[in-house]
């Protein structure tokens, strides 16, 4: 079980998804999970050795690492593109509700299982609606959890068992500073295209909406 | 998941590219990505560790280190291989789109429509003309200045293509200027200068292919132009015998790099 599951996940995800969100698992894809493997992770790999205090009595380093870094980053990362990914899922269950619902009765109930329609229009636009909130709520929880998205080089920690204030030096600021400042552009791109994607499909709906009244109406 | 994922999508563009394009494609992973992983992270692997600076100051290295490499060769190179990809998915959803536009005409049942099945529109390998011409051009002008504003990058970060053995650092909280020591220098460097020449030869493909396109594309307005005042129907059949030609050199160089890429 590794990240090649997600990766199948936003495959299948592909399938059903529309003009945008294609664009949206693509930026996803290769912006986001890509990136993450193949660059952030090893930055973060070594932090907590790398984490180096003026001081030699023990415990201090420890106790300082993790007042600083109550949850590392690179896990918050991790965490932040399984949930943003999941929401995808209901609509990959929705289809296949359907699709089994067709086999249950025998006969052809929708034009196509798969097509964005009625119940699953409802489902979709959830669906997007909830990939937005989890993007914004885990871009507060950067901001709020480490005092902006700026890596400092030294951090002053006085926290027993050190025994006056030590300076404490972070391993690769810049570069993790650049790699956070890379996440939270590219989470903003992916808020805008969810936004994008469900102002376009409510104008759509409704215009359709509308349009089969009016005919109705005029007949 | 890893660079093989890469792969899998770009080698759908494969498909529609021009044969310059295919080279490029095959240069990018044999020489680039490949070497990137095989070889340049073991190299770099150890850069931190092996970092060392001539003092006990604790501190002292992390700060150092950190001035002197503020995103690492390995990571640049990364990042500039996957904006340098990525251009090539423009293509494919241009690809993609038009593919839908032409499922819907055949399941409306236009006559207009040439295809007996889906499965042909699905397996159909799209010209580069109209506005995926465009689409196509755009994508070899955004991946040229990719590269160079990488390669610019590299050269501006890093004060030139060489890896010092020894830098002299004197950021707070080091005591005074020390020595600091860089692992594997002349190994680094080599690497250096090959990713550095690849990129060239990535930059001259995609030139050569963006001269090739325009020139077609001048070639191709002319002889309509010419053949409209002359032959208004020789024109359709000595295109069909080029297409055929361009299709025959096309295919068998696809051959080619695929069974090399495999």
């Amino acid at each position: 079980m590794s990240w090649g599951f997600l990766r199948d996940l936003l495959s299948g995800v592909n399938k059903y998804s529309i003009g945008i969100g294609r664009i949206w698992v693509a930026v996803v894809f290769i912006f986001r999970l890509l990136v993450y493997i193949v660059a952030a992770e090893n930055i973060w790999k070594y932090e907590h050795d790398e984490f180096e205090c003026n001081i030699k009595q023990p415990g201090c380093e420890n106790v300082c690492f993790d007042h600083f870094f109550p949850v590392s980053h690179i896990s918050l990362w991790a965490l932040q593109l399984i949930m943003v990914s999941t929401p995808s899922l209901l609509v990959v269950f929705h289809v296949a509700y359907r699709e089994k619902r067709e086999k249950h009765h025998n006969q052809k109930l929708y034009k196509s299982p798969g097509d964005i329609d009625g119940g699953l229009l409802c489902t979709y636009l959830i669906s997007l609606i909830l990939k937005m909130g989890l993007e914004i709520v885990f871009l507060v929880l950067f901001y709020k959890l480490y005092n902006g998205f700026k890596v400092p080089r030294l951090v002053k920690c006085d926290i027993r068992p050190c025994p006056n204030t030590v300076d404490c030096f972070i391993s690769k600021p810049t570069e993790k500073m650049i790699f956070l400042y890379f996440l939270v552009a590219t989470s903003c791109l992916c808020i805008v295209l969810n936004l994008s994607e469900l102002s376009y499909l409510i104008f759509k709906y409704s215009i359709k909406c509308y349009l089969k009244r009016y005919i109705k109406k005029c007949q | 998941m890893d660079w093989g994922a890469l792969h899998t999508i770009l080698g759908g563009v494969n498909k529609h590219s021009t044969s310059i394009g295919k080279i490029w494609l095959t240069v990018l992973f044999i020489f680039r990505i490949m070497i990137l992983v095989v070889a340049a992270e073991r190299v770099w692997g150890d850069e931190q560790d092996d970092f060392i600076c001539n003092t006990l100051q604790p501190g002292c290295k992390n700060v150092c280190y950190d001035h002197f490499f503020p995103i690492s060769h390995i990571r640049l190179w990364a990042l500039q291989l996957i904006f340098v990809s990525t251009p090539a998915l423009l293509v494919a959803m241009h690809v993609a789109y038009r593919r839908h536009e032409k499922k819907r005409q055949f399941r409306k049942g236009d006559q207009k429509c040439e295809y007996k099945d889906i499965e042909e529109i699905r397996k159909q390998r799209f010209r580069i003309e109209g506005s995926l011409w465009w689409t196509y051009t755009s994508s070899i002008f955004c991946r040229l200045v990719f590269e160079a504003v990488f390669m610019y990058a590299f050269y501006f970060m890093y004060d030139g293509f060489r890896m010092p053995r020894l830098m002299k650092c004197n950021a707070w909280p080091c005591p005074n200027t020390v020595d600091c020591f860089v692992s594997r220098p002349t190994e680094k460097t080599v690497f250096t200068i090959f990713m550095i020449a690849v990129s060239s030869i990535c930059i001259l493909l995609n030139v050569a292919e963006l001269c090739y396109l325009l020139t077609k594309f001048f070639l191709r307005r002319s002889k309509k132009a010419g053949n409209a005042k002359h032959h208004p129907n020789h024109e359709n059949k000595e295109e069909t015998k080029q297409n055929e030609m361009n299709e025959l050199i096309s295919d068998s160089c696809q051959n080619t790099v695929i069974g090399f890429s495999s």
